[in-house]
């Protein structure tokens, strides 16, 4: 009893002298309330659906992050992953009727062989090529989608698939904390001795191959780990539409993707996810007012664009950054994040200044 | 169906060439990758449609004036948009992406997603080994190769391009030599938008003028420079019909073949890469130090 008394008492103690003092971290544990707590309040179906399949791109989003931003192998061809997972779900759950317990996994094991039949060659290449070269991927997929309809369901996908779960609500909890959960695993993966090898590829490559980093096989690792997550936001995306069709193979995905990550932020896991989170409600916010004035043209798109465009020509780091180095300051002598009204240092008591 | 080949292979390459050879200039001297290029040769084939169709020009007048507009557009663009930001690389990148799709949905608002056709400047065909080739095909090839020509000639043998290409192998040693970096990085996406606009010019009448029109050759114009190697003009050139070519004779020899045109176009390029990683005629650039 005294022990669960101590862990609660601890975990107090770190709630306020941790996560309340930094405005960065307090947004994020309301944000996890307010999405876990939301259909306490509304379980409006459209209003469920935007945010389910925010969700499933905001761990789309974190999984480019994690091989473009943190490994440093810019893909312009993500959605190759995405589609991969989408189809191989939609194969395995019509014609084997796999249950999407397992037939989102083995997507996301489809994808991880795609990545490695994209990484496998792109290991020679290097930033802009390798670039231009992932593009050519997915459009690659695409051509053979079409050309073998018989499979692939040829324009019209894959339809029929099974649905995620009973209800809208259960598919709404199971999106959630799989993003949730995602998430966490790519924050930590980024944090741990890997990220950090990963983040040393990025920066320099040949420096960390002289400290005996066999960078290959750590490229290749992101490459795999990053196709394992986009695989799995493929397969909820397939089960949650029911639909596994060429759109998810298409170049618009695979820029919305890098869209979403630098508007957030990159190299930070969170700030593509914040992007998406961002983003993607307000696309659908636009949608519903420009609905009520049906004499507009439609302009959705283009505000969109507008609106990235500006935010970039202000804030190139991305959104998050730029608002987290307006709230939080960091302290001149031990490098600790202080909230910025603080005159001093909320660990070392040194001057702000 | 070999004439066919021939003749279509030789314009698509052409275009790809002009295209191509303006984005592997603004890659090299500015170090962007420009995803807005081919919506600035939409951009183009738009405003000879609004000359001609709405406003009665007659089609050299607006040909002209829309090739002037576009560079001008795309010169703002770069000032207003991308220089300022250019530390970014990767903002930068997404810049250029947010303008192209600004370009596309205004002129989806504008013209709505209808196929839009600009009567070609001369009318008539004539019959070479018993194929009918119509002499605006001709005309747009031999324009293509004028330009491209044009493009050799201002390269090679001014100073602005000796400076444009000094600068495109070495920005800081080109700045040490007392290259204005800033005015030639300009000159250079002048120059670049102005061979996207020749290029929208000269399909114009060739294809269906859409909104969508600037994805399929910004596909083949990205695998074209890679094909060939970054940053290199020659490479460019060659892999534009390399691809052109190959294009075409997917297109007429392979049956569902439209769909595959690109699939092939890429699994090509591909291929080399896995031969050669720094393309056929590659130049590696040296790293930003």
């Amino acid at each position: 009893m005294g022990l669960i008394f101590t862990h609660i008492r601890r975990f107090f103690t770190i709630l306020r002298s941790e996560v309340i003092v930094l405005p960065g971290r307090l947004a994020l544990v309301l944000f996890v309330i307010a999405l876990l707590a939301l259909p306490l309040f509304t379980q409006d179906l459209y209003f469920l659906r935007i945010v389910i399949l925010t969700s499933i791109f905001a761990i789309f989003a974190g999984s480019w992050d994690l091989l473009s931003g943190f490994t440093g192998q810019m893909n312009f061809g993500h959605a190759l992953f995405f589609g991969v997972a989408a189809y191989v779900t939609a194969l395995l759950n019509i014609h084997l009727h796999f249950p999407p317990y397992l037939s989102i996994p083995l997507g996301a094991v489809g994808a991880v062989l795609a990545g490695l039949v994209v990484g496998i060659p792109c290991l020679r290449l290097k930033g802009s090529y390798l670039a231009l070269t992932t593009l050519a991927f997915p459009i690659i997929l695409t051509g053979i989608v079409f050309a073998i309809p018989g499979v692939t369901g040829g324009e019209l996908g894959l339809s029929g698939l099974s649905r995620l779960s009973s209800s809208r609500l259960m598919d709404y909890y199971i999106t959630a904390v799989c993003m949730l959960g995602l998430g966490l695993v790519m924050w930590l993966i980024t944090d741990s001795k890997t990220g950090i090898i990963l983040h040393a590829i990025r920066e320099d490559e040949v420096a960390a191959r002289a400290a005996g980093i066999n960078t290959t096989r750590y490229k290749l690792l992101a490459f795999c780990m990053s196709g394992f997550f986009a695989g799995i936001a493929g397969g909820l995306y397939a089960h949650f539409m029911r639909l596994a069709g060429p759109s998810t193979l298409e170049v618009g995905l695979s820029f919305q993707v890098i869209i979403w990550s630098v508007f957030g932020g990159m190299v930070s896991i969170y700030g593509p996810m914040a992007g998406v989170f961002i983003l993607n409600p307000l696309m659908e916010g636009l949608r519903v007012i420009l609905g009520k004035y049906p004499a507009l043209p439609e302009m959705r798109m283009l505000l969109f664009a507008a609106l990235v465009l500006l935010t970039l020509r202000f804030m190139p780091e991305g959104f998050i950054p730029w608002v987290l180095d307006r709230l939080e300051t960091e302290c001149p002598r031990c490098k600790i994040r202080n909230v910025f009204f603080r005159h001093r240092c909320r660990i070392c008591d040194a001057a702000m200044s | 169906m070999f004439l066919d080949i021939l003749i279509d292979g030789l314009i698509k390459g052409s275009v790809y060439a002009l295209l191509a050879i303006g984005f592997s200039l603004v890659l090299g001297v500015a170090r962007i990758i420009n995803i807005a290029h081919t919506a600035l040769y939409m951009t183009s084939a738009y405003l000879i449609y609004i000359g001609t169709k709405q406003l009665g020009l007659p089609a050299t007048v607006s040909i002209g004036a829309a090739i002037i507009l576009t560079i001008l557009l795309g010169l703002l663009i770069y000032r207003y948009f991308i220089r300022p930001i250019q530390e970014h690389e990767a903002a930068m990148l997404i810049a250029t992406i947010a303008v192209a799709m600004m370009l596309q949905e205004v002129f989806l608002m504008t013209f709505g997603g209808h196929y839009l056709g600009v009567s070609p400047l001369v009318e008539g065909y004539t019959t070479i080994l018993g194929v009918r080739v119509t002499w605006q095909h001709i005309l747009a090839l031999g324009l293509a190769l004028v330009v491209l020509v044009g493009v050799r000639l201002f390269l090679f043998h001014t100073r602005m391009g000796l400076a444009i290409r000094a600068t495109a192998q070495d920005r800081e040693v080109a700045n040490l030599m007392g290259m204005d970096v800033t005015r030639v990085a300009m000159a250079t996406m002048a120059v670049s938008v102005g061979l996207a606009s020749v290029a929208g010019a000269i399909v114009a009448p060739l294809v269906t003028v859409e909104p969508t029109m600037w994805m399929h050759p910004l596909i083949m114009m990205l695998a074209i420079v890679v094909l060939g190697g970054l940053g290199s003009i020659e490479g460019s050139f060659v892999g534009a019909y390399i691809l052109g070519f190959a294009e075409s004779m997917v297109v007429f020899m392979v049956p569902m073949g439209s769909f595959l045109k690109d699939s092939v176009a890429l699994s090509i390029m591909i291929l080399v890469l896995l031969v050669r990683p720094e393309g056929l005629f590659g130049v590696f650039f040296e790293e930003e130090r």
